[in-house]
């Protein structure tokens, strides 16, 4: 029995030390807003954040994430919070199936970066694909989600 | 792909009640003349469908499949705005895959197409009943009221009755024959930004994609498939499998030989998703490669490069003489263009769950088309289509790949067999290795100029495997629709042509991908006839306006025929956007493009830099007429995505075969565009009041040839094969 500590509640589970946190995540723990997209830290879909810090959850052993604070997409941060009213004042999503990985970047970013660039938001976001194309949107959410957070 | 339907034949309408006490109000695409009404709600289900509950609260079911298009949204807007609800109160609901409901199928950018007019009658026909209803409680005249907001309201004396609380009353009114539709002017929600209905779902993990169904007890498969496409099994070793922690079960799967029948393979069955990749990655396998097991992509696109040089099978209409107009040229322009195999790589990788029991079937699946689904379930399981559900879940991207339900059989197979039910997951290796490709094409075009650098003579001669192949693998010959997908009937007023389709044979499943054959043909088009207007030293953009002619509606059969002057009107605001024709810094360059796709007209112009031999975007600017769109921001969405795979398919987009076997594996090696790659993007729609047309599709082809076009602008290099990263300039 192990216990991963997700978006502020615990959970013991059953599972091997190496399964990927993506799938403990998802299969054993039960919460599927992240997701897979390549299982290689290519795509950013499962991106998650460990002690506030970004990660690729498909690429790191459940091990990795005992006796730490995990947050997915169905968690809150005040950044996350300011982003979801971006993401839907500039209705970014198409199939919304990259998103919840790009809003866990997203946060991350602007919680090292209050004020970023284009290019910061470029260089942060590259982890992320999105199939639909959505990028053009994401930067301007990101753009408006800080201008939310200095009104 | 079908043929385009007849939606004036909506003529079937029925109105019940339901136990839950609403008003339900449906209607079919049906022969049926007469407009009936029945009390119950057994066998009926309509196409298009509304609930009106007694809470005010509107369900309505959304008969096509999300795949980020925003079809929930605008489908639903469509009948809230002639129903005059209040959008708070509309709830979207998934129909299932059923006949009963219409066409489903969620492909050939038709959706608002096809259904639009129908959807707009629905809502009518609720409110006509609503504020008949009314009336009758007021014992005043219809023309008396007026609806607004989900209330009816008394003209003499502002009183408002709830659309809630008039459903009792509005059950017991006649379906009306008649309804007059809205003004565009008196639109609420029409044409104008609407948020996406699912937003909060998607900004918080909450919305239920196929990979997400969770079913008790459920198991998790993989399967490993033969490298080349249609080989098998000939010995395989479970132990080291069977060894991994969670693995539950290992056994081979026979292909299914239909056009979505599964690939077959060895399954291995475990308790959770990882646990099945590693016993999988465990498997120890010897295939037969069978009779692909030799494709070699790189050798065949030459072959094919050498048959596109010699006369071909000529493909109607023939207008004059070619060889005259050649004979007779100041100049004669030629050029060959080759394109790879790519794949859709949607977000999410297909994947089914399914539980056969009890002679039934269930499938929680993203399917474009949940109908075809059914079918090849139940045809699988040979029992009727009647004891398969197949519910639709979100789609994380489709763009073709998810109307082929091939991993949906393969839930199936896999749940019987385990009496369970059971959730396939392909990796993303398996969805770039396995997958029914767009197709790989040659072509060659010739083209003679006279003395006034005019064209007068036009050859197209294009190759590429069918996907015809997958339903006759016997197909060696485009099909009529894949020609006609712009290169037969290109927009063009030339007095001597001829097309001609050379012979290609399949060695991997070909399948349509967004866009399909607009893709290369457009690719195709838009590169020579830029190389044309370099030879005849004209502008790029006067020359092909020039070569589209005069204002015409072209004489075709077809619903909505092309019309030049729609098209040209898209190429100058694309044009003027860009401020075409204005001094440019160094190594810049403007290409254009366009094409008439699914309906619609789509021109694009972009602006890239070419330094120390890198090629860089710096902005596109789209000009689409669709006609009458639903939702504004909608469109702009899509287009901008438009943008983006098109800029994927110029840099980067290549799958290649090497011994039968696909090269690339994952998006290190297939890959996509990224967001640092992206300029700003301008979209303009036309406003017009035309019929509505395609969206999805129609903003890709132009985008790869207007790259080239504007490197060539910038460089005087011309790239006449893709990626271009294949050129050392990405
Ligand atoms: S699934 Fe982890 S980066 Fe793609
Ligand atoms: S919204 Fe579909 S992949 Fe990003």
């Amino acid at each position: 029995m192990k216990t991963l500590t997700i978006n502020g509640k615990n959970h013991n589970i059953e599972a091997h030390d190496d399964m990927p946190l993506l799938w403990a995540i998802r299969d054993i723990v039960g919460l599927t807003g992240t997701k897979y997209g390549c299982g290689v830290s290519q795509c950013g879909a499962c991106s998650i954040l460990i002690d506030g810090e970004l990660a690729k959850s498909c690429s790191l052993p459940l091990s990795y994430g005992i006796g730490k604070n995990i947050t997915t997409i169905e968690g809150k941060t005040t950044n996350l919070e300011i982003l979801r009213k971006a993401w839907s004042t500039i209705n970014v999503p198409q199939c919304g199936y990259c998103q919840s990985g790009q809003l866990i970047a997203a946060s991350a970013l602007l919680d090292n970066n209050p004020n970023p660039t284009d290019e910061d938001i470029d260089i942060a976001m590259s982890g992320n694909i999105c199939r639909c194309g959505t990028y053009s949107r994401i930067k301007k959410a990101i753009h408006t989600a800080v201008k939310l957070k200095n009104k | 792909m079908e043929g385009i339907q007849n939606i004036s034949r909506r003529n079937f309408v029925k109105v019940f009640g339901l136990a839950s006490g609403g008003l339900i109000i449906g209607c079919q695409f049906s022969s049926e003349k007469e407009i009936v009404r029945i009390d119950d709600g057994t066998t009926f289900a309509p196409n298009l469908f509304i609930q009106l509950k007694k809470d005010g609260k509107l369900i309505l079911i959304c008969s096509r499949s999300e795949m980020g298009q925003g079809i929930r949204t605008s489908l639903g807007s469509a009948i809230a705005d002639e129903m005059d609800a209040d959008w708070k109160y509309v709830e979207i609901q998934q129909a299932t895959g059923d006949k009963k409901f219409g066409n489903q199928n969620t492909d050939g950018s038709r959706s608002v197409r096809t259904i639009l007019a129908p959807m707009r009658k629905m809502g009518a026909i609720a409110k006509q009943m609503l504020i008949a209803a009314a009336a009758k409680k007021w014992e005043i005249s219809a023309s008396e009221c007026k609806t607004e907001m989900h209330y009816v309201i008394n003209k003499n004396n502002n009183k408002k009755l709830f659309f809630g609380d008039l459903v009792e009353d509005a059950m017991k009114i006649e379906v009306p024959k008649d309804v007059t539709l809205k003004n565009k002017k008196d639109f609420n929600y029409i044409g104008k930004k609407l948020k996406s209905i699912d937003i909060k779902d998607f900004t918080h993990g909450g919305a239920t994609f196929g990979i997400d169904a969770r079913l008790p007890n459920m198991k998790f498969a993989t399967i490993a498939r033969c490298p080349s496409t249609f080989g098998s099994v000939k010995s395989f070793d479970k132990t080291k499998a069977m060894a991994v922690a969670g693995v539950e079960d290992v056994f081979e799967v026979e292909r299914v030989k239909r056009p979505f029948g599964m690939l077959g393979g060895v399954a291995v069955i475990a308790n959770n998703t990882w646990s099945a990749i590693q016993g999988r990655n465990n498997l120890e396998i010897e295939w037969d490669k069978g009779k692909n097991g030799a494709y070699d992509s790189k050798r065949y696109a030459q072959r094919l490069t050498n048959r596109i040089h010699t006369r071909a099978k000529v493909v109607p209409p023939t207008k004059g003489s070619v060889n005259k107009a050649f004979s007779n040229a100041s100049q004669i322009v030629e050029a060959t263009y080759q394109l790879p195999h790519l794949v859709h790589a949607p977000m999410e990788v297909p994947n089914a769950l399914a539980w056969v029991h009890d002679g039934k079937c269930e499938v929680w699946a993203p399917v474009q088309s949940p109908q075809s689904a059914r079918t090849e379930a139940a045809a699988y399981l040979g029992i009727n289509e009647e004891n398969v559900t197949i519910n639709v879940t979100f789609l994380g991207g489709g763009f073709g790949r998810k109307s082929k339900p091939d991993f949906v059989v393969e839930a199936v197979a896999l749940s019987k067999r385990m009496n369970a039910p059971v959730q396939v997951v392909w990796t993303r290796e398996d969805d770039i290795q396995h997958s029914y490709y767009h197709t790989t094409n040659v072509q060659y075009l010739k083209a003679s100029l006279d003395k006034n650098g005019l064209v007068t003579g036009w050859l197209h001669r294009t190759a590429f495997p069918t996907i015809n192949s997958t339903f006759m693998p016997s197909a060696n010959y485009a099909a009529g629709w894949e020609i006609g997908q712009g290169m037969n009937n290109n927009p063009f007023e030339i007095e001597n042509v001829r097309y001609e389709n050379a012979k290609a044979e399949p060695h991997v499943r070909i399948g349509w991908l967004r866009s399909v054959c607009a893709i290369f043909h457009s690719f195709g088009i838009n590169s020579f006839i830029d190389e044309l207007a370099a030879k005849a030293e004209k502008d790029p953009l006067q020359f092909k306006l020039d070569l589209i002619g005069k204002d015409r509606i072209r004489k075709e059969k077809s619903p909505h025929p092309l019309n030049t002057k729609r098209l040209k009107n898209v190429m100058k605001i694309a044009a003027k956007k860009a401020n075409w024709g204005r001094e440019l810094p160094k190594g810049h360059g403007l290409g254009i493009a366009f094409y008439y796709s699914f309906y619609s007209y789509v021109a694009t112009v972009v602006e890239v830099s070419v330094i120390n031999n890198k090629v860089k975007l710096h902005n596109v600017w789209t000009a689409l007429d669709c006609g009458m769109y639903l939702n504004k921001d909608n469109v702009i969405n899509q287009l901008e995505g438009s943008a983006v795979f098109g800029m994927s398919i110029a840099l980067h987009g290549k799958i290649t075969a090497k011994d039968g076997a696909i090269e690339q594996s994952n998006f290190h090696d297939y890959i996509l565009t990224r967001m640092h790659e992206v300029p700003p993007i301008d979209i303009t729609i036309v406003d017009n009041d035309e019929a509505p047309t395609g969206v999805g599709e129609p903003g890709v082809p132009p985008v790869a040839p207007a790259i080239v076009n504007a490197i060539y602008n910038a460089t005087g290099k011309r790239y006449r094969t893709l990626p271009l990263s294949e050129h050392g300039i990405v």
